[in-house]
């Protein structure tokens, strides 16, 4: 049990997808996403030898548009819907700088 | 003890075209925050991003002009992380098979030639933009999904100098290919650089930091040079370097520690399944190469040897690829190229400078440009009246109706000027006296006299000629 995937992973991945785990609630989903793992772990028994790795599963190929712009005139009602916007601007608590937006 | 330093360098260079790069949004500044945004740019569900083809275009035409390969079968994949700014919580960029990679390009530090290595570049979306107030943050998405190269060097740089004259090279070639501005000013041209140093012999690189808040040139290089010391310092003193984001202090020109790095980021990359996997054809590939902007390097070559200007010179008017096609222009119209090059280094320089503007928000143009050049290589005007009608060409006034309107005209017929001449000389025996017993400075006189009776318009060569012939006669 528990081999595939460790309860400190979970905590790093949970980490990642913004949310807290309690230690009640990290024991019930190691187990359970260890078994995930496992069943995915099927695939891995098909040979696969020679054939190259699947990035996209649409057969579509070189799907462009030309560079025209368009306005679609959706940008007030856009910021409408924001929970909460000022001048223009979609307005949010606080952040503390900690981006590596690049 | 001895070090040796390893730069890295990530350079984020945005592209002028005129749509988002999956969002059909336009791309402009200056405009209302969140105006240029639709539901693609607001990551809305069950929306479909389409791929821009300038984009892939632009990709394909900077890996060409960094001597790079271009990737065939490309595609695009995605980079998650949360932050207000991105809000589909990923970044579309190109992590598995980037648009080019293994390219080169050639630097020059005090004379000394060096190729540096590119690794790869990649077309990938920007992130909005986020201001900073108490207690709240304001969004504006105008800048999610503008189109962005990023090109990263391989660790071929070995001094801050070094970094400096490869981000020179790197943002005049990129200019030239006419697909980013490269203004750091304006933000269209971003650095991010690393630093490691390492006792010379030591085979493994030494724990690298990375570098923040660098906008400009100079603050890279003096960012670096700080960095490098104070490595060394920590080196030197048996401690060890950290791995951490430090932030170059423009005040102090010292770095300061902003984060220490724990293991490495975690953005769980995968391919994008939204968009199709691009095959780039030879036959694009080779159509854009063909209408490849000449680089700098060939037009200097081609100012030096075929319009024989000096390699200064030639180095000047390439700076920017607009000063090099108005230049080009110029020469076209069959202006002698050394006046062309001598004009705009020096009085059109002059007036961009006094006025900070750039060349294309000026009226000057390389029709009337070459015009008034012309005519003073035909003698219908002096330079010195060439001066007036420079300022009359920043009005946007053409130079032979200029010149024609204010009476500018040169007086340069020896049947007219003649005339004029026997009167000064005539009117004035003692300097013809003077100029018998030797006194040169008599010559100066009279063309003066002379310029004063024509009100300026005689030209001096032809009436020096007349006037020596005159008295020796």
């Amino acid at each position: 049990m528990a081999d595939r995937i460790t309860r400190e992973q979970v905590q790093h991945v949970a980490g990642l997808a913004k949310l807290e785990f309690t230690d009640t609630q990290l024991d019930a989903f190691t187990p359970q996403l260890d078994d995930i793992i496992g069943l995915f772990e099927t695939l891995s028994e098909v040979d696969t030898e020679g054939v190259e790795a699947t990035t996209n599963v649409s057969d579509q190929l070189n799907v462009m548009r030309e560079d025209v712009a368009e306005d679609w005139g959706q940008s007030a009602a856009l910021l409408d819907n924001a929970p909460d916007a000022e001048r223009g601007y979609i307005k949010v608590p606080a952040i503390i700088d900690e981006s590596e937006d690049d | 003890m001895n070090f040796e330093t390893t730069i890295g360098l990530e350079v984020h260079v945005e592209l002028k075209t005129h749509s988002k790069i999956f969002s059909p949004s336009a791309v402009e500044f200056g405009v209302d925050p969140n105006a240029n945004t639709n539901v693609i740019d607001w990551g809305y569900p069950g929306v479909l991003p389409t791929t821009n083809k300038g984009v892939v275009a632009d990709g394909i035409i900077a890996a060409l002009a960094l001597h790079a390969t271009v990737e065939k079968h490309t595609h695009f994949d995605r980079k998650n992380y949360f932050y207000p700014d991105n809000p589909k919580a990923y970044q579309i960029t190109q992590a598995e098979k980037p648009i080019g990679h293994d390219g080169w390009i050639e630097i020059d530090v005090d004379g000394v030639k060096k190729k540096v290595g590119i690794e790869e570049m990649h077309i990938e979306e920007d992130a909005g933009k986020n201001t900073h107030e108490k207690d709240y943050s304001y969004v504006d998405l105008n800048r999610q999904g503008t189109a962005l190269i990023e090109i990263v060097s391989k660790p071929d740089i070995a001094s801050p100098a070094e970094a400096y004259a490869y981000l020179e090279a790197l943002r005049q070639r990129i200019q030239f290919t006419g697909i980013s501005d490269v203004k750091m000013e304006e933000g269209s041209m971003r650095v991010d650089v690393n630093i490691s140093v390492r006792p010379i012999g030591q085979k493994e690189f030494g724990t690298k930091a990375e570098l923040k808040n660098l906008n400009s040139f100079n603050y890279v290089r003096r960012g670096l040079e700080f960095e490098e010391q104070r490595q060394q310092k920590v080196l030197m003193s048996g401690g060890s370097v950290r791995q951490e984001t430090r932030r170059f202090d423009e005040t102090t020109g010292e770095t300061i520690l902003m984060r220490v790095k724990e293991g490495a980021d975690d953005y769980r990359y995968f391919p994008e399944p939204d968009l199709p996997a691009l095959n780039i054809s030879d036959d694009w590939i080779k159509e854009l190469d063909d209408n490849m902007p000449e680089m700098p390097g060939k037009r200097r070559d081609r100012y030096v040897n075929d319009l024989g200007l000096t390699d200064y010179d030639a180095m000047v008017l390439t700076q920017t690829k607009e000063m090099s096609d108005f230049f080009d222009a110029t020469v076209a119209l069959k202006a002698d190229p050394k006046m062309a090059s001598n004009y705009l280094q020096g009085d059109v320089n002059a007036y961009l400078n006094d006025n900070q503007v750039d060349l294309s928000e000026t009226k000057l143009t390389p029709e009337n440009l070459a015009g008034m050049i012309n005519l003073i290589s035909d003698g219908t005007i002096s330079t010195k009246m060439a001066k007036k009608v420079f300022k009359a060409l920043t009005d946007g006034e053409e130079p032979k109706a200029y010149v024609e309107a204010h009476g500018l005209v040169q007086l340069s017929d020896p049947a007219k000027l003649q005339p004029i001449i026997d009167d000064v000389l005539a009117a004035n025996p003692q300097s013809i006296e003077d100029f018998n017993n030797g006194k040169q400075r008599a010559v100066g006189f009279l063309v003066g006299q002379i310029m004063k009776q024509t009100h300026g318009q005689a030209n001096p060569t032809v009436v020096n000629q007349l006037l020596i012939a005159s008295l020796k006669g």
